[in-house]
């Protein structure tokens, strides 16, 4: 034993002098680090109820509930995380995996309170002393839990596609399906707004599986014309998808033709499944476009005996006649047409409701009508001059064009419009005037700002890659005609387009004025449905509602054996369509199996 | 070497079949619970003992008191979910367990985690150590009487604590170690705070030595206490600073290089005689050969760059089928982490090999046997176990 080893423990005492180390009043002294995840706040106004956070807690520590003052809107649950301290344990994952970022936490770590259940509490709607801190962990910019970036999709380059109507959008590869769809959340905020409430996150995650016949069992739960939406929805899913609050929303669309493109159509009977026996009912349908060819679908399905009656000498609608097939090409919208018509539906074509055949008429062959006839009325500017031979209507004109007319296409033509209607003519025309001249001369005008034009932003994107000249904010004053030939049209500049009630109410600077010369002038600002194959004591029995027959929820109109549904209800586009053929035929389901009375 | 050698005349013969001839009603013998708390150990853990006097003849160890069912539960967790599981097996030093969980989930998925996660990853791991050898230094001194040991220890811990809570925002469970990389980069001043720190712990460790490695108290208890025969240490999987005071260089950091441990200047710290003040003192000159290992660390970690790897959408990873054995040196030995992946998108099974399991059963089992009460606690914690990790 070291004589060491006997002195050497009593320099302990040399701390008698030493300052003590304790904080004595932590309360106060001593406040969490900067990124120290303490008590949870949340920008309720930020967040969008996404649930997220609810879903990656492994402690089943949040619930998403209603909320006092917020509701349920478009990419909006209306619910907000509860958090239960009884559970939780800081590990941050919710903040990590918020979509808005408006999760995240103080750094406060202290609370007190002699009820249990106070610790179980909503952030940012309990006030709380903590919701001020400057300080706490917030999820730092680059680190993600989530991919953001959206998988590329391939495209034809402006001068591939210009020059023909080959579709520009190429589909995604199974790999890269499945990388797009690895990044769905799963939250469903786009089911709820998808006019269809297409259960988006099932197929997505179908994709993922690899499982294309889920996959396709799922689209047509909801949607019988998937080849169809996958390219031209108007997507509203994506415009809620809580993914694009960093980055870009997931390619719900593309992923929906993904699905579809991969099984092939002799197939789909076999995954789709067989339809009920049949009831000896008897459903006429008029038009074939979305709402029609949806209601058919599920009224097959349902047993009943369906005949759609067309006008035009293809079924299709709008989706034939009206977008052009660059974008969708016929040979998909046949592939949906004619697993619809596989069902045993029967198609009638070349057949005008009102003149080939009379409605009366159909009321005494069937048991049901379903009227979907769309908007096929092109609606005119009125300007002087609007009346000329060579001022045309959009939708006249790309009707023809499918119909496989040459149309009067000059090298230099205006479009009057800014919706996707617009961008369809304006794009076929620089597409016929590349093929005669060489050369794109399409000058496209509209009311509206670029940023608050209705047409889609790849649309006005794709337009000028191909050479249409956009000129928005401007609205037409007259057209300028010399005898048989139009040359141009003047335009004044648009200050806005709605009053302060919202109605359409244009303002005009009438000192901006431009011209703009052409030998054609294209309307395209609206269409307007033609309902003059009602009878009249029909009509008399049908309530309108500004200018649309008013329907219930099942689409069925004021006469009970009369529904109808697609633009001329609701719209105008095709999920609305398909939705409204989908809900009528429910109705006329349990309309005809409850004897067709009431 | 001095040894612990007691008169074995009082001990009860073996029988033909390896037990022991004890019989309890002859009053020679009595069965004593010591535990399931008691100042031996970090966390409960109970040992039945047979005494004869003073001295432990016969020793059963009794655990489960701390069983959370961690294994079962991450086969029904998401692989995301069970990372702020696996902290928890170990409480003193979770972050093992986070980087051998991130690490085997990495390995399966095919996702090379950023160096400068790994530079960060292995500075966390130091401070983990510094923690945990600083709560065993404590326990040292406690089961032995001697109580400031652990107030400065504990003192210095909570620096280091503060250092853990500016750099992952959390004290003990830091849950910052996720599958893929790290949560953030080192805050602004972190480096000139944790020299502070350092210096605070250096200073602390030349107290602790003056006032317990040279104090003739515990020398006298600990020399000779629970010699480990270096041949028991592959038979009884004995890792870590227990087999470095044996002899035995068996360091992970060396024999298994991960993270940036090839880039770094050390040599494991090695003992010679096994018993329960040279597993101490192996283990002071560890906490020095950390610090030494931190400051390197910071001089050469970049500061720039990303800290998580692209990683497929947490919500639903799946990883493929595989299986994998990740270890890494803890204070305690060889941490493992067996994960077996069956394609979907929770684990199938994860084994956690944690060091204590073999030294506070097996081993203490056998070196407990001759041992007076008194020393029990003072042995059980030379063993350094945390009783979680035994009962994942």
């Amino acid at each position: 034993m070291k004589i060491r080893d006997l002195l050497s423990p009593f320099t302990v005492w040399k701390n008698l002098f030493r300052d003590p180390v304790t904080i004595d009043d932590p309360v106060r002294q001593r406040p969490g680090a900067p990124r120290y995840r303490g008590f949870h706040k949340n920008d309720v106004k930020k967040c969008i109820g996404c649930g997220t956070c609810e879903t990656i807690c492994q402690n089943g520590a949040i619930d998403m509930v209603p909320v006092d003052g917020i509701s349920a809107k478009d990419g909006d649950s209306g619910l907000r995380p509860r958090i239960d301290y009884g559970r939780c344990c800081w590990c941050a994952l919710c903040v990590d995996v918020c979509m808005t970022k408006s999760l995240t936490m103080s750094n406060d770590y202290q609370w007190i309170d002699r009820d249990p259940d106070a610790f179980r509490f909503t952030p940012g709607v309990d006030r709380k002393k903590w919701d001020d801190a400057a300080l706490g962990y917030q999820r730092p910019d680059d680190h993600r839990l989530t991919p953001e970036e959206r998988v590329h999709m391939k495209e034809l380059g402006p001068d591939a596609r210009i020059g023909s109507f080959i579709e520009i959008v190429k589909g995604y590869s199974v790999e890269e399906a499945r990388k797009e769809a690895d990044r769905c959340v799963a939250c469903g905020l786009c089911t709820a707004t998808c006019p269809a409430h297409m259960a988006i996150p099932d197929y997505i995650a179908a994709i993922r599986d690899g499982d294309y016949e889920r996959g396709l069992r799922l689209l047509y739960d909801t949607n019988p014309l998937p080849e169809v939406c996958g390219r031209v929805c108007t997507h509203k899913c994506e415009s809620v998808c809580a993914v694009r609050h960093e980055g870009d929303p997931v390619a719900i669309r593309w992923l929906k033709r993904h699905i579809a493109d991969q099984v092939p159509l002799d197939q789909y009977r076999a995954i789709v499944g067989a339809t009920e026996p049949a009831t000896g009912k008897k459903v006429a349908v008029v038009g074939a476009g979305p709402a029609g060819l949806s209601a058919a679908y599920y009224l097959a399905r349902m047993g009943h005996a369906v005949e759609i009656f067309e006008a035009l000498p293809a079924a299709g609608g709008m989706m034939r006649y009206g977008i052009p097939e660059y974008r969708l090409p016929y040979d998909q919208l046949d592939k949906d047409i004619a697993f619809v018509m596989g069902l045993g539906v029967k198609l009638t074509l070349n057949t005008r409701v009102g003149k080939d055949i009379a409605l009366d008429d159909l009321r005494k062959r069937f048991d049901a009508l379903f009227i979907s006839t769309g908007l096929h009325l092109g609606r005119s500017t009125k300007v002087p001059g609007a009346d000329h031979p060579k001022v045309f209507q959009s939708i006249d004109l790309l009707r023809r064009v499918t119909l496989g007319e040459e149309i009067f296409c000059p090298g230099e033509a205006i479009v009057i419009g800014g919706g996707n209607v617009a961008m369809d003519i304006a794009r076929t025309l620089a597409r016929l005037q590349m093929r005669k001249y060489g050369k794109v001369g399409v000058t496209l005008l509209c009311l509206e700002t670029e940023d608050v034009m209705p047409a889609d932003r790849e649309e006005i994107i794709e337009s000028r890659e191909e050479g249409v000249i956009l000129r928005p904010g401007y609205g037409p004053t007259h057209i300028e005609t010399d005898g048989d030939r139009v040359t141009g049209a003047r335009f004044v500049r648009c200050l806005s387009v709605f009053d302060e009630n919202g109605r359409f109410a244009p303002r005009f600077d009438t000192a901006d004025e431009i011209a703009i010369s052409g030998a054609m002038v294209v309307e395209s600002i609206g269409q307007g449905m033609d309902l003059s194959y009602l009878p009249d004591d029909l009509k008399n029995q049908i309530v309108f509602e500004r200018g649309r027959p008013k329907v219930d929820r099942h689409f069925r109109t004021s006469v009970p054996w009369l529904y109808a549904g697609g633009d001329i209800v609701q719209g105008p586009d095709v999920i609305h369509g398909i939705a409204n053929g989908h809900a009528a035929a429910v109705g006329i389901d349990r309309y005809l199996r409850e004897g067709g009375t009431t | 070497m001095a040894l612990y050698e007691p008169d074995r005349s009082q001990y009860p013969a073996k029988k033909p079949d390896g037990t022991l001839d004890i019989d309890l009603t002859s009053g020679k013998y009595l069965k004593l619970w010591q535990g399931p708390q008691h100042p031996g150990i970090t966390g409960n853990m109970s040992l039945e003992l047979t005494v004869c006097g003073d001295e432990v003849v016969d020793c059963q160890t009794h655990v489960g008191y701390l069983h959370r069912g961690f294994e079962k539960l991450m086969e029904r967790r998401t692989y995301i979910q069970c990372f702020p599981i696996v902290c928890r097996i170990c409480v003193p030093e979770p972050d093992f367990n986070e980087y051998c969980y991130a690490a085997a989930v990495e390995e399966l998925s095919g996702i090379t985690a950023p160096r400068r996660a790994d530079w960060i990853r292995t500075l966390i791991l130091e401070m983990g150590r510094i923690n945990s050898y600083m709560m065993y230094l404590g326990g040292q001194a406690g089961s032995l009487g001697m109580g400031v040991i652990g107030q400065w220890t504990t003192y210095v811990r909570d620096l280091m604590l503060d250092r853990f809570e500016e750099l992952t925002g959390a004290r003990i469970y830091h849950m910052f170690i996720l599958p893929g990389g790290v949560r953030d980069g080192l805050p602004d001043g972190f480096e000139k705070r944790m020299e502070e720190t350092l210096r605070e712990i250096e200073s602390t460790m030349k107290d602790v030595y003056e006032a317990m490695f040279c104090n003739a108290v515990f020398k006298k208890r600990t020399i000779g206490l629970g010699v480990i025969d270096p041949a028991l240490i592959d038979p009884y999987g004995v890792t870590g600073p227990n087999a470095r005071a044996a002899g035995v260089a068996k360091d992970v950091r060396r024999d298994f290089p991960y993270l940036v441990y090839p880039e770094l200047d050390f040599e494991p710290v090695m003992g010679k005689d096994s018993d329960a003040y040279t597993r101490a003192d192996v283990r002071r000159r560890d906490v020095l050969l950390s610090i030494d290992l931190i400051r390197q660390i910071l001089a050469k970690m970049p500061h720039d760059g990303p800290l998580m790897a692209k990683i497929p959408n947490v919500l639903h990873w799946k990883v493929p089928r595989g299986e994998t054995y990740i270890r890494a040196e803890c204070s305690r030995g060889e941490y493992g982490y067996y994960l077996v992946a069956d394609g979907s998108g929770y684990p199938r099974r994860v084994n956690v090999r944690g060091p204590s399991y073999t030294h506070a059963v097996a081993l203490l089992e056998r070196l407990i046997i001759n041992v007076n009460i008194s020393d029990v606690a003072a042995l059980m914690v030379s063993f350094h176990t945390y009783p979680p990790e035994i009962e994942r």
